[in-house]
């Protein structure tokens, strides 16, 4: 890794939000636990639980023995959020990091936003948290001085104590959270901030919170809930999505061993909420298990059992010949321009559906009880967990309670709520608690998927070899919504094409045409939802005009941005754009990479790709060799980063950036899902299969720009460029290009 | 239901189960040792890597009738501290993202340590490839089974 400091300029503080200081009585209610029981396994902390010392915010708690406790209110899901938000505050705290313990916050309204989600945990709290830390710190050295009966200015924080500079006579936290608790809250401007140059955490390589139970196997994640009591339920869904229950064999299945009840449960028709199905509750998972080998269903499947993947695409091809439903951009003369262009290219591109696998199934414990429901779950989103119980159930959102439990990978999944209302469902109709453990096969035939779409693009070059034509018709996918009684086509998550999507806004003759397929598939959103395909499609098909024009793939990209420094947004909820952030990391990664100054043999090749997304601004080379008989090897990947004035952790930064390419490697190598009968023809690893170790590039090289813009999220912007690069670098070592997802669709040997 | 005398991380454990409950849910549910992780419940992933006599084994694929006396080591009894060298090289080069496969993973390279001190990049990646990292932390993983041989041949020094 290296990180480049770009000069950075004062006057960056517009952008600080209000903080949410609330003073003492705060979220103390939920450690406490009501009654103590139900913390089981994942158990909360108990110096949070006596209520006393410190607690300037909701975040923040100082003992009286000196142990800083900060809450950490995102839901960690791998990206490293425990470790790397509750940092922002122990640097502004001036707290030595060994003397902090970070816990998992449980739902809480006093925290604001849970949602672990787009990328966004660390941009919509950083300024925050920092404020936070700073606010108690000076309350620490206001607590000090008052002790010491000394001038504030004579005192300053280090190392969790306050020092006194003339006298050398220091108090650690612990000593002065009693005193603290009694003072005021400062105003704003008495609070400030640490100069960066300061910095002695931020910008540290820090391992995960976790990881030492992680090593030694310590309960954290959903499926190590264990309550008093608890039993264990499957629910069986109808393999056709949304299907209805006919009938079941609920007498045979009550009788079986272990079993204690079995029911259907009717569910409704929304497809990311509640679905009809059966379950089976038992003494043991592999009771539940061993009892749905037995179980019989008749289904009523409905409209979706006459679709199929290989009907979608021969409709997307129909569709490609007559106007798009909707026009999403039009500039210029798109068709004038086109009859006009020196080169013209005409492709048409596509991928599959595809499933989040995130390696911990899907599960949730819920338990109703003293009037409540109390809900454990490895969640992304929360709030929507609690939202969709109270909706589907009927119950008051504050008599439903969510712990928020570690999560065996999210990649978007979680963000869904439907494994929390199934087992909200079936533990209503038992008095006990119940875990809810998904198979790997309900994982994979019941996702919200990764929407398939398919691309029918032109483009032209003039004779000079600028780009002046672009022409995309997107087909995408859609399911039929009713709201208010009335029937709409929603797309699916990541499946609309915005206007704005480059090279949207930079291409004067441009139309963007999108129809969408209506089909019965629960889709979702998945790690950079539209990003993961878009840049793809575009960045390969911006290669293929390159080519045409003859001209050199980086070059053409730097012309296509212009020399514009910032472009503005379309509409109100338009994002800009900042071309010389993109500019940047693109410069970067060609220097990094030796871009065209190596001697490449025949199956050798390098491709360039960049994305803006989530905020942050990446472009990527890929190396890689491709043997005659088709085999491809990714040799080295360099991706350069600009998400803002800083990296928080570099270690955790590093892995969701080396993560994010080996995962866009894999599901540009494998990842395919088949649809028949409105069902998933694939059922689990060995016919869906993930990257694994072998195909990992050797190198992974990561260049961050750390710019004078606001500090953002890295959780997904580093996975959108990884595809096209790759492909882009296939077609330079092979002149194969990739217009179909998985790559194993295409034929890659050459002689 | 059957009672099992099984050997668990050194010490015997009498379990009452059904013959056929894969060795995974006797850990997970009736010992309560639930750092063995179920994945996808046929082999697939190695989520569930235990030892059965040092030798790593699917413990989801492993009907609990057939443990019989084998020494069962799982995450939990790898190190009576917790210190192997895995365990310490896992945490000095930060290598879980989300934690989830990686009792599995580290089952599976003690293993292979525990047969060939020093492995080169391919050999890792051979006895690794049954183990899946959805998060990807592949390269983290390989330099840690790297770093862990360093540390091992550091004690077997000291």
């Amino acid at each position: 890794m290296t990180t480049t400091r770009h000069p950075a300029s004062p006057g960056r503080r517009d952008f600080l939000r209000k903080s949410v200081f609330g003073g003492g009585a705060l979220v103390l209610g939920y450690f406490a636990g009501g009654a103590g029981h139900a913390v089981a396994q994942i158990a909360k902390p108990a110096t949070l639980a006596d209520g006393a010392g410190f607690k300037p915010s909701a975040f923040i708690h100082i003992g009286s023995d000196g142990i800083v406790t900060l809450v950490s209110k995102q839901p960690e899901i791998g990206q490293g959020i425990k470790t790397s938000l509750p940092m922002v505050i122990a640097e502004e705290l001036e707290v030595s990091w060994k003397d902090v313990a970070i816990v998992q916050g449980d739902l809480d309204p006093a925290y604001g936003s849970q949602s672990a989600g787009g990328s966004r945990s660390t941009p919509t709290n950083y300024t925050e948290f920092q404020r936070l830390g700073a606010t108690a710190r000076t309350m620490l050295i206001a607590a000090a001085a008052s002790n010491w009966g000394v001038p504030v200015a004579e005192c300053h924080a280090a190392d969790s104590a306050v020092h006194h500079r003339p006298t050398g006579r220091k108090l650690g936290y612990g000593a002065l959270a009693a005193t603290a608790a009694t003072l005021p809250v400062p105003d704003a401007k008495d609070v400030v901030l640490k100069d960066p140059k300061d910095y002695k955490l931020l910008g540290k390589r820090i391992g995960g919170v976790d990881n030492p139970a992680v090593v030694t196997g310590k309960p954290l994640f959903g499926i190590d809930v264990k309550l008093p009591g608890m039993l264990y339920a499957v629910y069986e869904k109808s393999p056709a999505f949304g299907g209805k229950v006919v009938s079941a064999n609920l007498d045979a299945i009550k009788a079986l061993p272990g079993v204690r009840d079995a029911f259907v449960i009717e569910g409704g028709s929304d497809l990311r909420g509640l679905l009809p199905g059966v379950a089976i509750v038992a003494e043991s998972t592999w009771a539940a298990y061993s009892a749905r080998r037995q179980l019989k269903v008749s289904w009523d499947e409905g409209q979706v059992a006459t679709e199929s993947w290989s009907g979608y695409a021969a409709r997307a091809a129909e569709l490609a010949k007559l106007p798009g439903a909707a026009v999403l951009r039009k500039d210029g003369d798109p068709v004038g321009a086109l009859a006009a262009a020196a080169k013209t290219v005409e492709a048409a591109y596509s991928y599959p559906f595809i499933s989040h696998a995130s390696i911990e199934p899907q599960n949730a414990t819920a338990w109703f009880h003293d009037d409540i429901v109390e809900l454990w779950a490895p969640t992304q989103n929360p709030a929507t967990g609690q939202n969709l119980v109270s909706s589907t159930l009927g119950i008051p959102k504050e008599k439903i309670t969510l712990h928020i439990t570690r999560s065996g990978g999210g990649f978007g999944r979680r963000l869904s709520a439907d494994y929390i209302v199934e087992a909200a469902a079936i533990a209503q109709r038992v008095k006990a608690p119940v875990k809810l453990t998904w198979s790997r096969e309900d994982d994979l035939r019941h996702d919200h998927f990764r929407a398939g779409g398919f691309h029918f693009l032109r483009g032209g070059v003039d004779a000079k070899g600028k780009l002046v034509a672009w022409h995309n018709h997107f087909v995408t996918f859609a399911n039929s919504v009713v709201r208010d009684g009335k029937a709409s086509l929603q797309t699916g998550s990541g499946g609309s094409l915005g206007g704005d999507e480059f090279p949207g806004r930079w291409v004067e003759n441009c139309l963007l045409e999108q129809t969408p397929i209506e089909c019965g598939v629960p889709m979702g959103p998945w790690r950079a939802p539209g990003s993961n395909v878009f840049a793809w499609v575009f960045h390969s098909f911006i290669d293929e005009l390159a080519h045409a024009a003859g001209r050199d793939p980086l070059d053409f990209r730097l012309e296509l941005l212009g020399e514009r420094d910032v472009v503005p947004g379309t509409g109100e909820r338009g994002v800009p754009y900042n071309v010389s952030r993109m500019k940047g990391v693109l410069r970067e990664v060609a220097r990094r990479a030796d871009w065209g100054r190596k001697k490449l043999a025949r199956g050798q090749g390098q491709g360039i790709a960049f994305h803006f997304s989530h905020l942050g601004y990446v472009a990527q080379v890929a190396d890689v060799s491709v043997s005659k008989d088709g085999v491809l090897k990714v040799d080295r990947v360099v991706v350069a980063v600009d998400i803002g004035a800083r990296i928080v952790n570099p270690s955790g930064a590093d892995n969701q950036v080396q993560g994010s390419v080996i995962d866009a490697l894999g599901a540009l190598m494998y990842q395919e899902l088949d649809i028949e009968r409105g069902r998933i023809v694939q059922s689990n690893f060995h016919d869906y299969p993930m990257i694994r170790i072998g195909d990992a590039p050797p190198r992974i090289d990561v260049h961050y720009l750390e710019t004078d813009y606001p500090v953002t999220g890295l959780g997904e912007p580093a996975f959108p460029p990884l595809a096209p690069a790759v492909c882009n670098a296939i077609f330079a070592a092979t002149g194969h290009r990739v217009r179909q997802l998985p790559l194993s669709r295409t034929d890659l040997r050459w002689s | 239901m059957t009672k099992y005398v099984l050997n668990i991380n050194g010490a015997a454990q009498t379990v009452d189960v059904v013959p056929d409950t894969p060795l995974l849910w006797v850990l997970r549910d009736t010992l309560e040792l639930v750092g063995t992780k179920f994945g996808c419940g046929a082999g697939h992933c190695g989520a569930c890597t235990v030892h059965l006599n040092g030798v790593p084994t699917r413990s989801c694929m492993t009907p609990v009738s057939t443990v019989g006396r084998k020494q069962v080591t799982t995450i939990e009894g790898l190190d009576a501290r917790g210190t192997h060298p895995l365990q310490r090289a896992w945490q000095e080069l930060d290598v879980p993202q989300c934690g989830y496969c990686q009792a599995g993973q580290i089952m599976t390279a003690a293993a292979l340590l525990q047969e060939n001190p020093n492995p080169t990049d391919e050999e890792i990646e051979g006895a690794l490839a049954g183990n899946l990292c959805r998060c990807a932390t592949y390269l983290r993983i390989r330099a840690g089974v790297r770093r862990a041989a360093e540390l091992a041949k550091e004690e077997r020094s000291a």
